[in-house]
Parts: C-alpha cells; sequence; structure tokens
C-alpha cells in the first residue's frame, strides 16, 4: 500500500495510537528475504507496506547473452518449484518463433510432467500451509507421502526437483513402459491420501479454527488486483489458462477448473487439494492415451526473426514468456510475468482490516503463505547508472513522471 | 487424524538413518543425473559440449592430443546437456551423488 494511503487510515482511527511492526528482510518465517511494515492499532492490522525487491538477479539480461539451448537451463532456474511451467513456457515460445510443432507424444509426456509437478508443489505447499498454522503433525505426513511424487519425478527425469525434461522440439526422455506402472501405482497412493487430507482439511477444528474466515479476498477485488491461479480461483472466479487458451494437450485431457467461494484461506487450502487431484486423474489419462511415436524434433539453434508470447498455468497462476527473436543465436529480448508478483497487491489487501473483517497479527504468516509466495518470482527491475556507480528503483508514480518527460 | 497418529506410531520410519545407517535405503534410479565420468580416448575435440554447457563447467584446455575438455563439477549443474550434444558418447552422468570434498581439485574431471 501506498503511504499516503496508510496516513489516510490514520485519521480515520478513533484510538490515534499505531505501530509500525517491521517484518524482514532477513526473517525468521520468511524463507525469502523480503520487506513487510505492518501498521497495527494493538492486535489489528490496518495497513501493510510491502516491498520485494531484494531479490534481483538480472535473469532477463542474462538470458541475452546465452544461446537458446543454455537458457532452457537458465529459465529453469528462475525457480525451482515451478521449473516445468518455466521450461514449457519457454519451449513453447521459442518454438512458435520456429513455427513448428512438436510430436503429440512429447505433448503427452509435457502434459504429465507439468501436472506432476504441480502435485508436488500443492502437497508442498500444503505442509508448508499446515506448519504456518501449527499443525505440524499435517505438516510432516503430506511431506512423507509428496516422497511419492518426488521419487517418480526422480525416475521418469533423473532429478528430483529440477527436472531439465523439456526442450525446444520436445522433451528430452522418453517414459518406458515399466516407468508407467510405477506412475499409475504412486498415482493410485497418492489419490488415496489426497482423499484423505482433503476429509482431514473438512473436519479438523485446527485447520477450520485457523483457516475459516481469514485472509478474505472478495471476487471483485481479486479481479480489480489482478489476482492469478489458485488465489482468484479460491475467490470463486473460475480462470484457468489450461481452460482459456488450452496448450500442449489440455484442450485433449479432460479436467474440472476448480472453484470455491469461501474466499478464504480455507478455501484456498481445498482448490489446492482438489486441483492435485485433477492432476492425479489427468497423468492417469495421459499414461493410458499416449501415442507412440518419436518425443523430439530437431530444430536450428536459430529461429527466425519475430516475435512470440506463450502462456503457461503454472501452480502459482499464469505464467506469460515473451520472447524477441532477431535470427541469432542469442534472443534480443526476453520477458518474463511470474504469478506471485501478480497476486502480491491481493495479499496487501488480504493484510488489511476492514469494516466487517478483522485481520489479527497472528493470522499474517498463514495469509501470506496463502498464496504460496515465491520471491525468486518478483523484483523485476531496477535502474543503474554505470556511470555514477548508483543503483536505484522507481516506483509507478516515478516511472510514469520519467517516461512522460522523456517524451516530450 | 488421531486414528491415523496411532498407526504411524508401529510403522516403520519414514527417514532414512543416512549417512551411518541403512545406506541401501537410499534408492537413486537408473538414468540420475549425478557425477560426470568422461572418457578422454573416445573425444575428437568437436568442442560442441563446451559450446552449449549453460553454467561454464566445461572448459576447454590444449595437451598433447588437441582441444579436450576438462569438466569442473563445483559449477556444474548436472543438466547432462554435454551428454545429450557429444557425437561421440564421450560423457556420462554417472549415480555416483556423493560429492562433497575438501580440495578443489577433486572436482575437476579430465
Ligand atoms: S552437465 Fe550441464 S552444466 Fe555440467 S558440464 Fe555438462 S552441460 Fe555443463
Ligand atoms: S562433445 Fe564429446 S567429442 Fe566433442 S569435444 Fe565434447 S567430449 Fe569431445
Amino acid at each position: 500500500m501506498q503511504e499516503e494511503e496508510l496516513q489516510k487510515t490514520e485519521k480515520k482511527s478513533a484510538y490515534e495510537l499505531f505501530f509500525d511492526i517491521p517484518v524482514g528482510p532477513q526473517h525468521p518465517a520468511l524463507k525469502e528475504p523480503a520487506f513487510f511494515k505492518f501498521r497495527v492499532e494493538g492486535e489489528r492490522v490496518v495497513g501493510v507496506d510491502v516491498d520485494v525487491s531484494y531479490n534481483h538477479r538480472g535473469i532477463e539480461r542474462a538470458l541475452e547473452d546465452r544461446n537458446y539451448i543454455q537458457n532452457i537451463y537458465l529459465i529453469e532456474r528462475i525457480c525451482g518449484i515451478c521449473n516445468v511451467a518455466h521450461t514449457l513456457c519457454y519451449a513453447q515460445a521459442v518454438e512458435q518463433l520456429h513455427g513448428k510443432e512438436i510430436p503429440p507424444r512429447a505433448n503427452y509426456i509435457r502434459l504429465m510432467m507439468e501436472e506432476l509437478a504441480r502435485i508436488h508443489s500443492h502437497m508442498l505447499w500444503l505442509g508448508v500451509a499446515a506448519h504456518e498454522i501449527g499443525f505440524d503433525t499435517l505438516f510432516m505426513y503430506v511431506w512423507r507421502d509428496r516422497e511419492v511424487v518426488m521419487d517418480l519425478i526422480e525416475m521418469l527425469t533423473g532429478n528430483r526437483v529440477t527436472t531439465a525434461v523439456n526442450t525446444i522440439g520436445g522433451v528430452r526422455r522418453d517414459v518406458s513402459n515399466e516407468a508407467k506402472d510405477k506412475v499409475k501405482k504412486g498415482m493410485n497412493v497418492l489419490e488415496e491420501r489426497l482423499k484423505y487430507y482433503r476429509k482431514v482439511a473438512l473436519n479438523d477444528p485446527t485447520v477450520n479454527a485457523r483457516c475459516s474466515g481469514v485472509g478474505i479476498l472478495k471476487p471483485k477485488d481479486a479481479i480489480r488486483l489482478c489476482a492469478v491461479g489458485p488465489t482468484l480461483r479460491a475467490s470463486g472466479v473460475k480462470n484457468d489458462v489450461r481452460k482459456d487458451d488450452p496448450y500442449t494437450l489440455h484442450d485433449e485431457v479432460p479436467f474440472n477448473v476448480i472453484t470455491f467461494d469461501t474466499m478464504d484461506v480455507f478455501a484456498r487450502v481445498l482448490v489446492r487439494i482438489d486441483e492435485t487431484l485433477e492432476s492425479v486423474n489427468m497423468v492417469r489419462y495421459c499414461l493410458d492415451h499416449m501415442p507412440n511415436g518419436d518425443v523430439r524434433i530437431k530444430l536450428p539453434l536459430s529461429p527466425p526473426v519475430g516475435e512470440a508470447i506463450s502462456r503457461v498455468e503454472a501452480p502459482r497462476g499464469e505464467l506469460i514468456h515473451y520472447a524477441r527473436s532477431n535470427g541469432t543465436k542469442n534472443p534480443e529480448r526476453y520477458k518474463v510475468r511470474t504469478p506471485t508478483f501478480e497476486n502480491l497487491p491481493s495479499v496487501s489487501e488480504m493484510l488489511t482490516s476492514k469494516s466487517d473483517y478483522e485481520v489479527n497479527i497472528a493470522d499474517i504468516p498463514i495469509i501470506l503463505a496463502s498464496i504460496d509466495p515465491c520471491f525468486s518470482c518478483t523484483a523485476r527491475m531496477e535502474f543503474r547508472d554505470v556511470s555514477k556507480g548508483k543503483t536505484w528503483i522507481w516506483s509507478l508514480k516515478e516511472l510514469k513522471a520519467h517516461c512522460s518527460k522523456s517524451r516530450r | 487424524m488421531l486414528k491415523e497418529i496411532q498407526k504411524s506410531l508401529f510403522k516403520k520410519k519414514a527417514t532414512v538413518l543416512y549417512p551411518f545407517k541403512e545406506r541401501e535405503r537410499v534408492h537413486i534410479p537408473e538414468g540420475f543425473r549425478g557425477k560426470i565420468v568422461f572418457d578422454r580416448d573416445k573425444c575428437t575435440g568437436c568442442l560442441l559440449c563446451a559450446r552449449f554447457c549453460p553454467s561454464g563447467a566445461c572448459e576447454i584446455v590444449t595437451d598433447e592430443k588437441g582441444k579436450r575438455p576438462i569438466f569442473h563439477l563445483e559449477l556444474c549443474l548436472f543438466c547432462s546437456q554435454c551428454q545429450e550434444v557429444c557425437p561421440k558418447g564421450a560423457i556420462n552422468l554417472t549415480k555416483e551423488f556423493e560429492l562433497a570434498a575438501f580440495d578443489r581439485k577433486a572436482f575437476t574431471i579430465r
């Protein structure tokens, strides 16, 4: 929230007694650097100021210095957990530049890997959320069962997390028949466990007490603040890139877009569990319907001159990649728009008390965790004046002012 | 949830006492991307591996045979791109994953 808005809330208060609690940038409760300034009145949080610009890594610039093959592995490292979504998005953008389609079997494997990664990401989140509400037993159980999908990913790709499976023109590894059987068995185990966790989430008093009515995001606010992914769907808005703009084979493989209408953290828990169950079914469908054939076509290193945009529904929400090629082996410009960055305005909305809804300090961790934040997604831009050795960051207002000045 | 906890009390532990006991329960699947093994005799010096290595772990040195790659494991991402492009099959990523060492020299594969 901007400074003047904070001031406005100050004037309205009856108590005129506020404290600012700084949290971060390095804080035991946050796994990654981010700075939050909470304005509190007693236990109520009345304002938040978010600063996420501690994690600038210059990836977009670095992409321009490497060739298209090397970039796969750099793109993969934007985020560890979403690595499949990032490489998929990248590979699609580059294939679009080439104007080539990949073989159907490769598409099935891509989709299967994407959904396996979603299962693993959502289960990770469920564990973290359970930990944030102090339900560590659930956290341990979920993470134990998450090992099932981790082992499957390791068997299919050669690594537990960083899969390196998507490449330009297809996938790098085929799926053997024994591997298929093992994945099927793993999916049966996971389905049973997930159904159990769904029951726990619905019936357990701890989950209910800490999650119901906490972190409310109304549908109208969610749309206004451009929330994406499970955060948006938990506010009852049916929006999923996989349905709205199908890529790979999402128009063929059946699945439901999960929404929930209680708009709180509880809804986000259930949306994610149900989505994971959908993913389990999608993986099964892929295994049963996978055609035989090649998994990869050879493409030249340098795509023709052009531009491409590709969208993917990453576990945290909509992911957009933009690529511009000038016909050489390095991209001319590459732009990544990541979901957590889009969800940050919504989280400040959730963290601010309104007339009909209160936010307590104790609820901050779970509300923050409920968007599944991944701060490697954030910090997009900083300015550097090399001659003066100065680095700074502009707010939107300053940036606009600068643009209108230079236009004149 | 209580029932589940009771059930789990009598089950085998999910965690492995690595590295002291139960090493054999650490299961590494076929096709795991671990330590690089390089077969110098097969290599023809085409340098494709260095061209596509994303992290600069594959360095080209000149020796009596001509230009040959060496691999710096401390920089390596274990992406197996070098293995994929090598036309002679001189590079292989093995199942070896215990790569900690006190000396940097141990990380250079020739
Ligand atoms: S595995 Fe990847 S990072 Fe390591 S040397 Fe080969 S290409 Fe380079
Ligand atoms: S790609 Fe293979 S043959 Fe070519 S230089 Fe590298 S190791 Fe040698």
